[in-house]
């Protein structure tokens, strides 16, 4: 049972006053979220499996959860359908029970690990994120996961590996959207370079909001990197491979035109038949300005390091 | 006959103005999910299509039933269309945006689905502006020539509808199979009044689709 092993990992001793605080703010904004779904018990009787996480980098104090309702009924998984409420409900057919990862590739230690021992060896904090998706809509997420850059330590990295490839689960008799071929080339695939894969910001998440992950949001791993399109955090991971080419990825090759393979949001690059200079936070409301985007989503402090010399404008 | 048209009436304007208080009732209600303002578009946009292919479909149904009743509920259809249209652009002006004149302007200027449903809002404000009957008289045979472009405004819209979706075309692909089928009618009865228009002129009238009066 997987609960069982996440509750065996220890709080943080030595937390950081200002990190302390944080998740204070964090759990109070939490309960008021709690208190204002009133209806919906599970929210208000649901109890943090992880009640201790310290949080990861950066801190950054001025952002506010978006409800947790919000996010679990607001999802794109193309696997099971194109709209985001079936998607949401046929998401719920997805196993996950005794989940594995496989990671090869161009590596010194191509292994299998059970979920429940992964997270034995990567230590899981909390990830307060922005989120923005492609079509205009953002959120506030705060993920619990590992950094993935723990994650390729333990399979060690050759120097010929130069890209991550990621695949989503496969489950055709789950996935209506997969056994009618339909839309994009299955099972779904993304990709990141390897610094972009080994930079702190980049996780692996198991859940959010203290709770394992919903499925439609990607349980029970899924990738997270918050200075791109949310389309490149591909959900229900089983399988990681370091390349030496840039892998196929799925949406860049049903319109590479329209999603690039670095998929890193940028106001200044639309959409071809859509602006990406604003975005409606979800929550927020009526009559309420859309928030102008910011380049690698606010992250660019951090990230822009990565990209310097390149055309953002042509590795978009 | 003209009784039972004019019966028709309070029954029309109720099914024209459902759709709004539905919409009311899910605002007040929160009944339209996480991303609220999105869906209100949605069903705005919706609502002013339909409305759009029901008035194309009055014709028709005229044609067919040879009862030309139905020609001031076409006006009254057209004008709901163009109702929830303007309720749609409203909707992105004032809920959506709050009326910032930049970021409305960079978005027009970036997304061109926007163009599309631009257009085919002017179209129907044309068309809305010259729907009463002093104007249709003032316009004389332009009149008709002027109310064609509601093809072209149906068109967009369905433009505007396909072209801001990622891929999964079903919905606005059922409204251009409508669209098609409706003109697709019309093109029919055009090719038989060519063939047999001359042969037969005691009943001009009979098959003509666009007789507006």
């Amino acid at each position: 049972m997987l609960i069982k092993t996440y509750k065996q990992i220890p709080s943080n001793e030595i937390t950081d006053p200002a990190v302390f605080r944080q998740r204070r703010t964090l759990l109070k904004a939490m309960a008021a979220l709690a208190i204002g779904a009133a209806g919906s018990d599970t929210v208000a009787a649901r109890s943090r499996t992880w009640p201790d996480l310290q949080t990861g980098n950066p801190p950054v104090p001025d952002l506010q959860p978006t409800p947790a309702e919000l996010v679990g009924n607001y999802t794109n998984y193309y696997e099971f359908a194109f709209n985001k409420e079936d998607a949401t409900r046929l998401a719920q057919r997805l196993r996950i029970d005794a989940w594995s990862v496989t990671i090869g590739g161009e590596v010194e230690n191509p292994a299998s690990y059970h979920l429940e021992d992964l997270l034995q060896r990567c230590p899981l904090r909390e990830y307060l994120y922005r989120f923005r998706c492609v079509e205009g809509w953002s959120m506030v997420v705060p993920w619990v996961g590992f950094a993935l850059s723990d994650l390729l330590k333990l399979a060690q990295p050759l120097a010929s590996a130069k890209f991550v490839k990621f695949t989503s689960a496969s489950q055709p008799e789950a996935m209506p959207r997969l056994w009618q071929q339909a839309m994009l080339a299955w099972p779904y695939q993304e990709g990141l370079r390897i610094d972009e894969a080994g930079h702190p910001l980049t996780i692996l998440a198991v859940g959010a909001y203290g709770e394992t992950l919903p499925k439609q949001n990607g349980a029970p791993l899924r990738l997270v990197v918050p200075w791109k399109y949310g389309f490149k955090s591909a959900k229900a991971i089983v399988a990681i491979e370091l390349c030496r080419q840039p892998p196929l990825t799925s949406w860049n090759r049903y319109a590479p035109d329209e999603y690039g393979f670095y998929a890193n949001v940028n106001p200044a690059v639309p959409h071809p038949r859509w602006s990406q200079a604003s975005e409606r936070p979800l929550g927020s409301d009526f009559f309420t300005p859309r928030r102008p985007t910011e380049l690698f989503n606010g992250y660019g402090e951090q990230v822009a390091g990565l990209y310097s010399g390149m055309n953002l404008r042509h590795f978009f | 006959m003209d009784a039972l048209t004019s019966r028709l009436w309070p029954i029309t304007i109720a099914f024209c103005v459902a759709p709004l208080l539905w919409l009311l009732l899910d605002i007040g209600l929160n009944r339209l999910g996480s991303n609220p303002i999105q869906a209100m578009h949605i069903y705005l946009g919706d609502w002013s299509l339909r409305f759009l292919c029901i008035t194309l479909a009055i014709t028709p149904l005229q044609t067919m039933t040879q009862w030309r009743g139905m020609t001031d509920y076409r006006q009254l259809f057209g004008l709901t269309a163009f109702f929830y249209a303007t309720l749609h652009l409203l909707g992105y002006l004032s809920a959506d945006h709050a009326w910032v004149w930049p970021i409305i302007g960079l978005d027009l200027w970036q997304s061109s689905y926007l163009w599309f449903g631009l257009l085919a809002y002017l179209i129907l404000l044309l068309l809305a502006v010259t729907s009463p009957k002093a104007a249709k008289k003032r316009l004389g045979k332009t009149w008709k020539k002027l109310h064609r472009y509601i093809y072209l405004a149906a068109a967009a819209a369905i433009l505007h509808y396909f072209w801001q979706l990622k891929g999964n075309l079903a919905e606005p692909l059922f409204y251009l199979l409508v669209l098609g089928m409706l003109l697709g009618f019309r093109g029919l009865v055009w090719l038989k009044n060519r063939r047999f228009g001359l042969t037969a002129p005691s009943k001009p009238h009979a098959a003509d689709p666009d007789r507006a009066d």
